[in-house]
């Protein structure tokens, strides 16, 4: 067989190097993938875990009583909700801090970039449960400190209204520094002439950012909303425990009904339905983000 | 004063006003930024109740370590911490080897169908892992994987990411230096070993800060795999705890304080490596 012109011992050397991971993503991540769509047309449940026999192929019944079932579209409706609202919202907050650290007249630069990032890195769960605290009806530092400026006290966590914002501030506060980092690294490379020359011209800090700060920046702006949306939508440690969901499914996200229908009630064939919409979801969101971009070069 | 001196006079001053208020800004932010973390720590060392106490403390009016001995002798945590050590360096190393031998495979050796492979690959990117976890949960339960270790440590061992990262970086190294090598007859193994190991260390120091802590915090795998109390990560004891002893607050404190001062003391003294690995995620390739 021709092997055009690469000899087969670098064939065989390439892949001993390739092998282990391959192996490993291919059984452990894209056949499981596959094999979600199989599983998310069966009824595969309780029943099935104890002898597959018990499986049968449903065709798109899952799908069809997933679009008929109120908890999937309030669901859908929380994530589109925390993905649209809190994705702008970090990413403005983090566009603000890295314009404040790219500062000419900023020194310390590292101490509060520092500062900034600690947040993200902290464990997602520990500090939910501090937020479940801070968000105390009573007892919380954020009502105390709202009623020095007369605001009365808010059930953050209680009130369906109130839940969602408040999961989403928290979010902001733990993610935004991740997004500020990649900005930063956007802003040092625009050339510092294009400053200089608008300057000159007259131009005046609203002016400069919004004729060459944000145009330059646009591919980073795409790249940081894209990562910051598809991580939006696979929201599921803080409603687990900050809310359980609640009140009222205010708070359920798509994955954590899928956790729910697969991991706590064994309804794993509808639970793949739900893990392929959120699938899907999230490929039209990324594909929709790169056309606005081509649109706009 | 003449008027050119009075000019430069003004703009001084406006720098000065404009310095004034950047810094305003920015130590407002450091302060929100840093606040629930110091509540934490504050209310982790209060006497029981107090962080329940209306209008509310925000320092201990007599600290106490009761909640950490607390934490370790009546609710195992040492265990957990021991469990969370375990699983995080054991994915680090090893997949830190097995990502660098198929990045530098992708960048540096030649096969047949090699990019298209490694867009294949990339594909990956895209697909939210939640969509794995259900039959990834029944392979790993037919394999007998469920409530051990390796139930959640073989998923996280190799990464399209961490191939990616490693693949950009590799791409540096000069075929020369290679090529020379393979004169001198060292075996393909020898050479990733003694040099491009060597020659991609920042990339792979960068790499596993990065592995050690997403693993560490990871919450949603360890949750599913896990369901005897004495495998559990920390972050799912934590959460477990917290659905039991909700009332006491300064113990749940306690609990947050051990889960995140390690990871943070890692991010504080390898900041470096870790940040690259942030601006690194963000090359276009």
């Amino acid at each position: 067989m021709a092997r055009l012109s690469i000899p087969s011992e670098a064939n065989t050397a390439a892949w001993f190097f390739l092998a282990p991971a391959l192996l490993l993503i291919g059984v452990f991540f894209f056949l499981p993938v596959a094999a979600s769509l199989v599983l998310s047309v069966t009824d595969f449940d309780l029943y099935g875990i104890a002898d597959p026999g018990n499986t049968r192929f449903v065709g798109l019944q899952n799908y069809s009583k997933l679009l008929q079932t109120p908890d999937f579209w309030a669901a859908l409706r929380n994530t589109f909700y925390f993905a649209f609202v809190g994705g702008p919202l970090t990413i403005a907050v983090a566009l603000g801090a890295a314009l404040l650290l790219s500062s000419k007249l900023v020194r310390f630069k590292g101490f509060f970039r520092t500062i900034y990032f600690t947040p993200f890195v902290t464990t997602l769960v520990a500090v939910a449960i501090v937020w479940r605290y801070l968000y105390h009806t009573r007892y919380g530092l954020i009502n105390y400190g709202l009623s020095y400026v007369g605001i009365g006290p808010i059930d953050w966590l209680g009130d369906p209204d109130w839940a969602m914002p408040a999961i989403i501030l928290m979010a902001v506060w733990k993610s935004f520094g991740y997004n500020m980092l990649i900005f930063i690294a956007g802003l040092q490379s625009i050339p510092e002439e294009l400053y200089d020359a608008a300057e000159i011209d007259g131009a005046g800090p609203i002016r400069r950012f919004f004729s060459i700060t944000l145009p330059m920046l646009m591919p980073t702006l795409v790249f940081v909303s894209v990562v910051t949306m598809i991580g939006y939508f696979q929201l599921f440690a803080e409603p687990y425990v900050m809310t359980q969901g609640g009140p009222l499914r205010s708070t359920t996200s798509v994955v954590l009904l899928m956790y729910e229908e697969g991991f706590r009630w064994w309804r794993m064939g509808y639970a793949a339905a739900i893990a392929f919409v959120l699938f899907v979801v999230i490929l039209i969101a990324t594909l929709l983000q790169f056309r606005l971009q081509k649109e706009r070069a | 004063m003449s008027s050119r001196e009075s000019v430069m006079d003004s703009a001084r001053q406006r720098e000065r006003i404009t310095r004034v208020l950047l810094y305003t800004l920015l130590v407002i932010g450091a302060v929100l930024a840093l606040l629930p973390m110091v509540w934490m720590v504050s209310a982790s060392l209060m006497p029981s109740g107090e962080a329940s106490s209306f209008p509310p403390h925000f320092f201990p009016s007599r600290p106490t370590l009761e909640h950490y001995t607390d934490l370790f002798t009546r609710l195992n945590l040492g265990r957990y911490l021991l469990n969370s050590a375990f699983v995080a360096l054991v994915v680090t190393s090893a997949s830190l080897i097995i990502n660098a031998m198929a990045g530098y495979a992708f960048a540096k050796l030649r096969f047949r169908g090699r990019d298209r492979l490694f867009r294949a690959l990339s594909t990956g990117l895209v697909l939210p892992v939640q969509v794995a976890m259900l039959p990834l949960f029944l392979l790993l339960k037919n394999m007998g994987l469920i409530n051990t270790y390796w139930g959640v440590i073989i998923p996280g061992l190799a990464s399209i990411f961490g191939i990616f990262l490693v693949r950009q970086y590799a791409l540096a190294i000069p075929d020369e230096m290679l090529d020379a090598a393979r004169v001198d007859g060292a075996s393909e193994f020898r050479i990733f070993w003694s040099i491009v190991v060597p020659g991609i260390m920042p990339i792979l120091a960068t790499l596993s800060i990065w592995t050690f802590l997403a693993t560490w915090n990871d919450f949603m795998w360890p949750l599913i795999v896990l369901s005897d109390a004495s495998h559990y990560t920390l972050p799912v004891a934590l959460a477990n705890l917290s659905g039991e002893h909700v009332q006491d607050i300064e113990l749940m404190m306690a609990g947050s304080v051990l889960t995140v001062i390690p990871v943070m003391l890692v991010f504080l003294f390898l900041q470096r490596y870790y940040i690259q690995g942030v601006m690194a995620g963000s090359v276009k390739g």
